[in-house]
């Protein structure tokens, strides 16, 4: 429903208001003083009316708009979820604050995997191409985007990079968001799923600190698991505090360092990747 | 601060829809879980407006509370987190408000 008015009409219209002097239309009338410049105009709703000038005649134009803002960003990432289907590429948006691991998880992902399952990776990062270095050097092909100042990867970047990585069809394409725990939760890139990564050096409470990445997730991963004996990390805690923002999330716990729990991840994406697409 | 990037889509739908004429004033609807900081907003808008047709514009910004409706008992109530439970105890619950990030309306501005 317009706001502005109660029609329920949802197209663009305009209503006109009138501010600082009160006229009728359809007719001619002067403002105090004769003035050579009258003249006829006509205005948006067809009426016409003349008028003298010496008044400065300002119209004010009330336009519903009714749009979301990130409605652009979500059309592209339909698009890229279309393009996604259209070759059977598993798309994943990895997501963490920074030093959580999520480079080395894909590196050693990837050479796990190899001969497995095809990949490639987008690589988000404010500057330097250190992680496609990084990513290339363990066999995969990757490209990096930098998002300069951005602090997140939207749509129309992962668009363009995909137009240069082309990742084969069937294969498993790894987005490695910007680390933030903030802002990349906000804009759909066209992924199957988010997955969060924490690091169990970061603190249990961060799920209740930053509640919309987790929300926005289908999976945390619990990384660095081999450094538990190390900080006061409550495993159970963090996993509660992660339900509390999201029901559903699935939760695992691994050390892409030592190894332990990389089954479970390789598990999980083997099952995404027999699962049929479907709007996420 | 994604509010940067926000603002700048802001006056690209603006400036799109104002189809070369001048913007006063434009509304917002943000809802206080949309995760979007209106401050950041205001502070981003004179910037990011310069030298566009919405130079100068006003900024109005509505806030909507958060709301939400229970999935066990149906109830519906107030929520000011993300992870508020129903009173009754359950976490399975459906936001109905406080998530918006709208563009209202625009206030056009015609000098004859």
């Amino acid at each position: 429903m317009c706001a502005t008015c109660g029609c329920s009409d949802h197209d663009e219209h305009e209503h006109h208001h009138e501010h600082g002097h009160h006229h009728e239309h359809g007719h001619h009338h002067e403002h105090g003083h004769h003035h050579p410049d009258d003249h006829e105009h006509a205005h948006a709703d067809d009426t016409r009316h003349s008028h003298a000038h010496g008044d400065a005649h300002h119209r004010h134009q009330v336009v519903s708009l009714e749009q979301r803002v990130l409605a652009k960003n979500d059309a592209l990432a339909q698009r890229n979820r279309d393009w996604f289907a259209a070759r059977d590429i598993l798309a994943i948006n990895l997501l963490s604050a920074p030093g959580a691991g999520k480079t080395t998880l894909l590196e050693r992902t990837i050479r796990d995997l190899a001969g497995e399952i095809p990949i490639s990776v987008l690589e988000g990062d404010q500057a330097t191409a250190l992680d496609r270095d990084r990513i290339r050097a363990a066999g995969a092909p990757a490209l990096q985007i930098n998002t300069g100042t951005g602090c997140h990867l939207e749509a129309d970047m992962v668009a363009r990079g995909l137009a240069e990585l082309q990742p084969a069809a069937r294969s498993l394409l790894l987005i490695e968001n910007v680390g933030n725990l903030v802002c990349p939760a906000l804009f759909d890139l066209g992924e199957r799923a988010k997955v969060t990564l924490l690091s169990v050096t970061e603190g249990d409470d961060k799920p209740l600190k930053y509640p919309h990445m987790f929300a926005a997730s289908r999976l945390m991963i619990l990384n660095k698991i081999d450094l538990l004996a190390h900080v006061d990390f409550n495993v159970d805690r963090a996993v509660a505090h992660a339900r509390q923002v999201n029901p559903d999330i699935q939760v695992m716990w691994l050390s892409a360092r030592s190894g332990k729990g990389l089954a479970g991840w390789y598990d999980w994406l083997r099952r995404e990747l027999a699962a049929p697409a479907q709007a996420a | 601060m994604h509010e940067l990037s926000i603002t700048r889509n802001i006056v690209a739908i603006v400036g799109e829809a104002a189809a070369g004429r001048r913007g006063s004033r434009v509304t917002l609807d943000i809802g206080r879980l949309s995760g979007i900081m209106d401050d950041a907003i205001r502070f981003c808008f004179p910037i990011v407006a310069e030298g566009t047709a919405l130079s100068g514009a006003a900024l109005d910004i509505n806030l909507i509370d958060g709301r939400a409706r229970c999935s066990d008992c149906a109830a519906e109530f107030f929520t000011d987190t993300l992870f508020t439970p129903c009173p009754c105890g359950s976490r399975r619950t459906i936001r109905l408000a406080g998530e918006e990030l709208l563009v209202k309306t625009m206030e056009l501005e015609e000098t004859g």
